[in-house]
């Protein structure tokens, strides 16, 4: 019990909290973007998965990490867009055209790494990467400043995101065509347009959150790597009443209380690593339910729009 | 070239626009039939129709929402296409939707900044937005905080803002579809009070309705349409509502259906000493004592929310009272459930007949048989006879002449009127102890009011006791044989017809007499 107090515990449970809230911050404020518009988008899981595959098998294949990410971004996208295809042009329920992305990309990633990679080899992805002199900082340094520069981009991304939505004429037409798009059609907002758009940009994150997992954070693949991350970012745009930095804040105590549960399994602190690992997810359930009704979903979600009908 | 003139905003005004034989159709109905209109700078022009006569299908061509199939529309001698609602907005015509289009989670400022260009590229400029609406809320006289969120402001001031959208946009010729169905008769004057200022200004205004009194008192020229075609056009001071009302219907209506005496009979419907509370908790009704008699339409005048409601809910079983008791025919029914009550005679048609009246996404059969769904003939053993229910469906439709393609049509798709039918035949078909019927016609065209009406009437021949709920003392009085008037839950006396006087009536319900 002495070494679960100690310093370097305590920084090791912070940082690699701040280092697990990576995909979850990317994939959560992706769809965060398709639901402001009114698009429900379950596939996420779907889309980290194939996209965490392709970044990793680029890795493996050619070495460079950028290059995977540039390809995690090129698949997010396409299946964003492919997503948009299915629940906007072609009009189908939102909730099941993204249970299908999912499959897709549950069995694709699965069939694709069997058939070219086969048994799981570890990678060198992106490496840390400390913040001249800010990594130096006792105690923060260690925390903040001495992570992988995807880490940090999705810090960054959260007051973008808030920016984006909130002050750019592109965020105010995403959160008109997310509440009522007959109104914004009627002023010649495309809704089409734009929901198009906030599903590629939300595969595109969505990809790159896939890729922070097989090339940043476990620089490996294997069968459902992500193991319904996506969803649970879906859980977290609930819980952040769709705006981003109440977002960053559910993934924020989601990941420090999954780090705390792996801390204390790796310590051997005794408790049932099956309750352990439960620990995040019940925390999300009860979290859900006190945050239910905090805040109105945008009014659209989930409606697929005609004009006149 | 002459220099255009500009409005207060400073846009150019649209001195005449034109549309001329315009048709429009769709699957299996002719929108609009060669349809002509103009209006003017300056005047408030109203087109006027019943539901369905194609008013909104008109305008939303001159809005580029839909493309006429023939004909042209014309600004100022030039022909133009309107594609879409950019083209109109750019042409310098504004629409304001039956149903408002608004965002209520943005405020007013962001609502009119939506799909403009920003002067900040790809940032919004939402303070010079502001700077503009105060401009232009100065000018015309359209109090509103740009700042405001939406769903803060009251229906007028959504109205308000949607003004100021159009203004913003540089609107010459506003188009407003059926604009007052929302507000009350206050804003009402407040609102033509603007519409006044901005024709006197130089607009050119589009007032669609279907209301006679409106379209006599604000406008300056009316043009009827009626299914789809042109059915006349007139100065609004050369008319009258008779005039009016009969372009629209195209016959001579006769606003007070004939009554043939009818001997009233045995009591049908008795209350001693009714209470009953409302939603909040609040005492209703007060000890109220009716007697309904066999062959007698029972009048209940009074302004809505004074206990009608209730009082119609505790006699169907959907309302518990709180003391006093009812009678159906000499049976107590006041711890019945509604099911029983139905068995006992009663039909209702309820005041919020899309809710309470009718399943929305059933068919204009299965509606039909709605009360009587588990008897025989409709059902056997549990199962539906489905011949007999579209057989009998089909009988009902005729003879209440309800308009609809087939008895399998969603009867959400059907207009007020037609809908207020079906209501009607499934309630009348079953001949009745007791009929309430709720504000059986408002919001109904004046075609279909004439008729169900009559109808109600010529059930009371039948024998049946009827108390009619209404807020409009014209249909109380072309209706009843005696009148109740209802003021705070309690009844303020009851008058034989020829005691009545729209006057008198007036001031009982106010509570003044
Ligand atoms: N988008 C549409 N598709 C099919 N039929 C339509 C459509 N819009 C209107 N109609 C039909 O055209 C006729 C005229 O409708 P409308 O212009 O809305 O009448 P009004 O505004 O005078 O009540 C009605 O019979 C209506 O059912
Ligand atoms: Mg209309």
């Amino acid at each position: 019990m002495q070494d679960f107090l100690d310093w370097t515990v305590v920084i090791g449970i912070l940082s690699s909290g701040i280092r697990l809230a990576t995909p979850y911050l990317y994939a959560a404020i992706g769809e965060t973007f398709g639901q402001r518009s009114g698009v429900l988008n379950l596939g996420v899981d779907g889309i980290m998965l194939l996209a965490a595959f392709s970044s990793y098998f680029t890795v493996l294949t050619l070495g460079s990490p950028w290059l995977g990410l540039l390809v995690a971004i090129l698949v997010g996208g396409l299946m964003g867009i492919a997503m948009g295809f299915i629940s906007i042009t072609l009009q189908a329920e939102q909730g099941i055209s993204g249970i299908g992305v999912y499959l897709f990309g549950l069995g694709l990633s699965d069939l694709l790494f069997q058939k070219f990679v086969g048994t799981a080899k570890a990678i060198s992805g992106f490496k840390e990467f400390p913040i001249p002199l800010l990594s130096k900082i006792p105690f923060f340094g260690d925390i903040f400043f001495s992570q992988s520069v995807l880490v940090y981009g999705a810090y960054l991304l959260i007051p973008l995101a808030w920016f984006i939505l909130n002050k750019t004429t592109f965020g105010l037409n995403i959160r008109a065509v997310g509440e009522n798009p007959e109104a914004a059609d009627s002023l010649g907002v495309s809704v089409q347009k734009t929901r198009y758009l906030t599903l590629t940009l939300g595969g595109i994150l969505a990809g790159i959150a896939g890729a922070s997992l097989s090339i940043a954070l476990l620089n490996v693949f294997q069968q459902n790597l992500t193991n319904g991350m996506g969803f649970i970012a879906v859980a977290l745009v609930y819980f952040g009443g769709w705006r981003p930095f109440y977002v960053l804040l559910g993934s924020l105590i989601f990941s420090f209380v999954n780090a705390l549960q792996v801390w204390m399994q790796v310590l051997g602190v005794p408790i049932p690593s099956d309750i352990a690992v439960m620990m995040p997810y019940v925390l999300t359930i009860v979290v859900l339910i006190f945050s239910a009704g905090r805040v109105r979903p945008p009014a659209a979600l989930t409606k697929t729009y005609e004009r006149g009908s | 070239m002459a220099i255009a003139k500009l409005l207060p905003s400073g846009h150019p005004r649209i001195d005449h626009m034109e549309m001329r034989h315009i048709s429009k159709r769709f699957p299996g109905v002719i929108a609009n039939d060669r349809v002509n209109f103009d209006v003017r700078a300056g005047e408030i022009h109203a087109l006027l129709g019943e539901n369905g006569a194609g008013k909104s299908t008109l305008m939303r061509q001159l809005y580029g929402l839909y493309q006429p199939d023939e004909g042209e529309i014309i600004f100022d001698g030039q022909g133009k296409t309107i594609l879409s609602p950019n083209d109109a907005i750019k042409l310098g015509i504004g629409m304001i939707h039956q149903h408002f289009m608004l965002v209520n989670s943005l405020t007013v400022a962001e609502n009119v900044a939506l799909g403009l260009k920003s002067s900040k590229g790809f940032l919004t400029d939402l303070d010079v937005v502001v700077k503009r609406i105060e401009e232009l809320t100065k000018l015309y006289g359209l109090k509103v905080d740009p700042h405001a969120y939406i769903w803060q402001l009251s229906v007028g001031e959504q109205q308000r803002v949607e003004i100021i959208k159009a203004l913003y946009r540089g609107a010459a010729l506003l188009i407003l579809d059926e604009p007052t169905a929302v507000l009350t008769p206050q804003e009402v004057n407040e609102f033509f009070a603007i519409l006044g200022q901005m024709a006197s200004e130089g607009h050119a205004l589009i007032f669609i309705s279907h209301k006679l009194g409106e379209v006599m008192d604000f406008t300056h020229r009316v043009t009827v349409l009626r299914d789809g075609k042109n059915a006349g056009e007139t100065l609004t001071k050369d008319t009258s509502k008779t005039e009016l009302a009969e372009m629209m219907v195209g016959r001579q209506l006769k606003l007070v259906p004939d009554k043939a005496p009818v001997k009233v009979g045995q009591a049908r419907l008795m209350l001693k000493n009714v209470s009953a509370l409302s939603d909040r908790g609040l005492p209703a009704l007060k000890q109220v004592s009716l007697e309904l008699r066999a062959g007698e339409i029972l009048g209940l005048a009074g302004v809505s929310g004074n206990g009608q409601l209730e009082l119609a809910e505790v006699i169907a079983g959907l309302r518990p009272l709180s003391a006093g008791q009812v009678l159906i025919d000499g049976q107590d029914i006041s711890r019945k459930s509604p099911a029983q009550i139905i068995e006992r005679g009663l039909s209702y048609i309820p005041e919020e007949r899309n809710r309470d009246g009718m399943i929305k996404d059933f068919n204009i059969a299965e509606n039909l048989i709605l009360r009587e769904n588990n008897k025989a003939p409709y059902a056997k053993n549990g199962l539906l006879n489905f011949s007999v229910i579209t057989k009998t469906a089909q009988t009902l439709v005729q003879q209440f002449t309800v308009k609809t393609p087939s008895v399998e049509t969603p009867i959400k798709n059907l207009s007020g009127g037609n809908a207020q039918k079906v209501i009607l035949a499934r309630e009348l078909s079953r001949n009745p102890s007791v009929l309430i019927a709720a504000q059986p016609t408002r919001g109904v065209d004046i075609g279909a009011s004439e008729y169900l009406r009559d109808q109600i009437v010529r059930q009371r021949e039948k024998g049946t006791a009827t108390l009619l709920i209404s807020e409009d003392l014209d249909e109380i009085l072309a209706l009843s044989d005696r009148i109740a008037i209802i003021f705070h839950g309690e009844i303020m006396g009851i008058l034989a017809r020829e005691e009545a006087s729209l006057e008198r009536i007036g001031l009982m319900i106010a509570g003044e007499a």
